[in-house]
């Protein structure tokens, strides 16, 4: 990663926080984008990015259900972000769709529109806005920690950041994702008896797991649930090789002794998982970072694995984009506004309600 | 340290008791000396770091983050040391540094137990630089003595005992006289050494443990083959005294378990550590008397799990211990003699060296089974007068039993007398751990009030055992097809006068708790009957619990 730990750990450190920015430039408020109800619309391009109800015209960032949602009229998005929503909703999921490639950009109404990787999930990006007065960048939810399974994040050069900050304390710094990797396989090896069930969103986070434990030499089937089968498959149509995957069928669960089988979050809790002999429940999520949180989920092995940038990434990536604006779509934003601002950047959170969610989403879709 | 914060983070979010003790005993198994016998201490109370204090703590972390950062990081974590060890920053990389290993767990202790109060920053803060976040909130967790990692010491015993061919109870026995990092005992279980040697002048000897009776165990046995006294509602304990090698008394006041709580007791320690008394162990039950009479267990509660107490504390709950056993008297072991004979001894040695605050525990003289139930039911017309409140039953005691660790079946047998029931109304439930983690096995109950808008529910208690597998089965069924919100893990159910589910729910007392909404505090609240034919709004109102408080005898 060229920006690992730019601002590293001393985005906590108080001496970092006199310093002045030096982009700090008097700017014009953002005329570009508004948020409002329905989500973050630009006027001169007539669109939405992300919106959270049906409209004509949307931008999608990526294909988890809080930002793609269904029922629009037109959707630009990267062929990837198309194709699983596709997969998801069926494929009369909006009137009509358009490809957006990564680093192409065109003319929408008044302003020029680009697709940047984002590093979160397949398809993932940030979308550039701008005219001959102002750059911005919607981030989307994105990641900087290594994922072979989709295009690495490209920082972005703008005046206006507007960034998730689902991570944004400062307890947030995830570890190295290949050492949870590693507890969840000494964990098999301690209890052999038992079923490793691992909770994983079924768009991204479980595909990135399975890399993962294959990458730390898990060389036995990887079981998944049938709410991941589609997602993964096409993970697998995109060139990523998982090595064996089978589907966990009804009959075989009470078979599954010290065997590792990737299931969405809320199956945990299902009845679905009585069946497997004395199931271990993980979780993999970058909220396993805070005990608490694992616990009240009845989380007996938490793995701290994420798919979104943790607070040093966060703080790294704002200075990275040059930016004199930060917006903070949704997340813990207090803590970055603080950051922000004792480093002279003008920071506002947005309190976009309806993102951060895709696992409850997830829940209601399965 | 990393060994020992990986075993203390699995364990963490362990919850079944057979899994605890895997984990423990494969790191027994795996760790080194002396480092094990320190995670051994530590989790036994062996350890303890007096000048390390959470301010000290909050100083160090302030030097290091932004103060807003820091109170923002806190109030989302709610654990300092686990806030800390997230936040603490790593130290920056230096060219051509060798990166020591991390400090091992016995350096830590070690040089921590070495270091004057002055240095204690600097260190602390030196060991945090060398280790990663689970091993920093080890750490914290170790020196601030709070591990709260669900294993109790004799948890910890038993995992140690599955080292090698030893009882638990043998490893409690010498328990008392050993010190960390425990060498010689690992040797011992190992196999590569005799049995220690402990010249503990008060050691801990093992208690022997009742089996509940049934009514179909009564058939095969004769009531003239046993001696019956009241089962006192208080804390097992047992007071131990000898002599040290400067021949000055030493005594101390054991629980069940074999911790020492004479720290918390210090009338009864004074007590027993007179001249008179002489060297000897007594079992008993530890109680309040005032004037003459046994308070409820609800006054001992107020001494208990203190680290200090103060004269006020003593002067208005005065413990008191009622004997029912003599283990030891002069170095000498009682315990392989009948129990009618270890009694005599005992009532031999109350009355000859009369020691302040001990008294005998009387008998309850019966004749036919038929007798004892009587005197169980009603305890107050059966010699007990006014001590009746602080009495949970009977005690059967073979006239012929030896003093035996553990819980044998047959020489000892508690009859405990019958729990109160109620009927309450499901409220909440949650979802269960280990075996029931899925099902919602969690049951917050409760019952009718009066309120500003008519009848509503008040929450008196929380269950979750009593119910078979298979009716736990149908009530988490019942829960899922009646959930109407969820609080993270906890979903509110439907509850009013017309839909709701009433729970026969049993217990051993009310008391009055400010702590609780409805302003009672059940003990041992247990489901005994799902009771799916009764209207949630024929289920017991407040004011019938309110009546139970205080309330022993039994209406039946």
């Amino acid at each position: 990663m060229v920006t690992e730990r730019l601002a590293g750990a001393s985005a906590i450190f108080t001496p970092l926080l006199s310093r002045a920015h030096p982009y700090v430039v008097a700017m014009a408020p953002p005329h570009l984008l508004a948020p409002t109800p329905a989500g973050l619309f630009c006027a001169a391009g007539d669109f939405y990015i992300d919106p959270l109800r049906p409209v004509p015209r949307a931008l999608i960032t990526h294909a988890h259900s809080d930002h793609a949602r269904r029922g629009h009229g037109d959707v630009l998005a990267t062929r990837e972000t198309l194709d699983i929503m596709a997969l998801r909703y069926g494929e009369d999921f909006c009137a009509r769709r358009q490809v957006a490639a990564y680093g192409q950009s065109q003319r929408i109404g008044d302003v020029d529109v680009s697709f940047h990787p984002a590093g979160h999930v397949l398809g993932s990006a940030q979308v550039r806005v701008a005219d001959e007065r102002q750059r911005i960048v919607v981030s989307g939810d994105y990641k900087r920690a290594s994922d072979p399974t989709c295009a690495a994040f490209e920082p972005v050069a703008c005046d206006v950041f507007i960034t998730e900050a689902t991570f944004g304390l400062p307890v947030f710094r995830h570890p190295d994702a290949s050492l949870e990797a590693d507890k969840l396989i000494a964990s098999c090896a301690l209890f052999p008896d038992r079923a490793h069930l691992v909770g994983a969103y079924a768009l991204g986070k479980a595909q990135r797991m399975m890399v993962l434990i294959r990458q730390q030499g898990w060389e036995r089937p990887i079981y998944i649930h049938g709410a991941l089968e589609k997602i993964t498959e096409y993970y697998a149509r995109e060139g990523n090789d998982f090595g064996e995957i089978r589907k966990v069928s009804a009959a075989e669960r009470s078979k599954l002794a010290g065997e590792i089988v990737l299931c969405t979050p809320a199956s945990l809790q299902d009845i679905w998982s009585r069946k497997f002999p004395d199931p271990v429940a993980a979780h993999a999520s970058g909220w396993m970072r805070v005990r608490a949180r694992a616990r009240q989920r009845g989380v007996e092995l938490p793995l701290v694995v994420s798919d979104h940038a943790d607070w040093n990434d966060l703080c790294a990536t704002i200075l990275e984009t040059q930016c004199s604006q930060v917006w903070i779509t949704h997340g813990e934003a207090d803590a970055l506004v603080h950051w922000a601002g004792c480093i002279g950047l003008d920071a506002r959170p947005l309190h976009l309600i309806g993102y951060g969610d895709e696992e409850d989403a997830v829940e209601a879709q399965t | 340290m990393n060994r020992f914060a990986h075993l203390l983070d699995r364990l963490a979010f362990e919850h079944a008791r057979n899994s605890k003790l895997r984990i423990l005993g494969d790191y027994f198994r795996h760790t080194d000396d002396p480092d094990r016998g320190y995670a051994l201490a530590a989790m036994t109370g062996g350890l303890a770091f007096a000048h390390a204090k959470a301010g000290l703590i909050r100083t160090l972390i302030c030097e290091r983050c932004d103060q807003t950062l820091f109170e923002m990081s806190y109030d989302y974590v709610g654990d300092l040391s686990e806030t800390v060890a997230l936040l603490w920053p790593s130290p920056p990389l230096r060219e051509g540094h060798n990166f020591p290993p991390p400090p091992s767990l016995s350096q830590v202790v070690e040089t921590l137990h070495a270091t004057p109060k002055a240095a204690l920053r600097q260190v602390l803060a030196q060991f945090l630089d060398q280790l990663d976040e689970t091993g920093r909130w080890a750490l914290l967790k170790l020196i601030t003595g709070g591990l709260r990692i669900g294993v109790s010491a004799r948890l910890a015993k038993t995992a140690l005992a599955s080292l090698g061919d030893v009882e638990p109870n043998a490893i409690e026995e010498i328990w008392p006289g050993l010190t960390p990092p425990y060498l010689d005992l690992f040797a011992w279980i190992e196999g590569r050494a005799d049995k220690p040697v402990v010249s503990d002048p008060a050691p801990f000897r093992a208690a022997m443990l009742a089996h509940a009776i049934e009514e179909t165990n009564f058939v095969s046995l004769k009531p003239e083959d046993f001696i019956a006294e009241w089962k006192w509602d208080g804390v097992r304990v047992q007071a131990v005294t000898g002599y040290d090698e400067a021949g000055e008394p030493v005594g101390r006041l054991y629980s069940r378990t074999g911790e020492d709580i004479s720290g918390a007791f210090p009338d009864v320690l004074e007590a027993i550590c007179a001249r008179s008394f002489g060297a000897a162990s007594i079992d008993g039950e530890l109680l309040i008397v005032r004037e003459g009479r046994v308070e409820s267990f609800g006054a001992l509660q107020q001494r208990l799990n203190r680290k200090k107490v103060d004269a006020r504390l003593i002067a208005e709950y005065p413990a008191h211990v009622r004997a029912y056993d003599l283990l030891s008297e002069d170095g000498e072991d009682l315990r392989s003699l009948p129990f009618a004979q270890r009694r005599m001894r005992l009532a031999r040695f109350l009355e000859t060296r009369a020691p302040a605050r001990f008294d005998l525990s009387p008998l309850v003289p019966f004749a036919t089974w038929e007798a004892l139930a009587q005197a169980r039911r009603d305890p107050a017309s059966a010699g007990a007068g006014e001590d009746a409140n602080a009495i949970e039953g009977v005690m059967l005691k073979r006239v012929d039993s030896i003093y035996v660790p553990g819980r044998p079946t047959g020489p000892w047998w508690k009859w405990k007398r019958d729990p109160f029931t109620l009927d309450a109304v499901l409220m909440y439930a949650q979802r269960g751990h280990g075996k029931r983690s899925s099902f919602c096995s969690d049951y917050t109950f409760g019952v009718w009030r009066q309120g500003a808008e008519g009848d509503e529910l008040v929450p008196v208690g929380k269950a979750y055992f009593g119910f078979t597998d298979a009716e736990l089965k149908l009530l988490d069924k019942w829960v899922r097809d009646h959930t109407v919100n969820r609080f993270g893990p906890v979903r509110e159910v439907e509850a009013n006068h017309k839909t709701g589910l009433v729970l026969e729910v049993a217990f051993e007392g009310v008391q009055r708790s400010a702590r609780h909404k409805s302003g009672v505090a059940m003990r041992f609240p247990r489901v005994s009957r799902i009771r799916w034919d009764k209207p949630a709004r024929d289920a017991d109102r407040l004011e019938a619990v309110e009546a139970l408080i205080g309330e022993r005898k039994r209406a039946d």
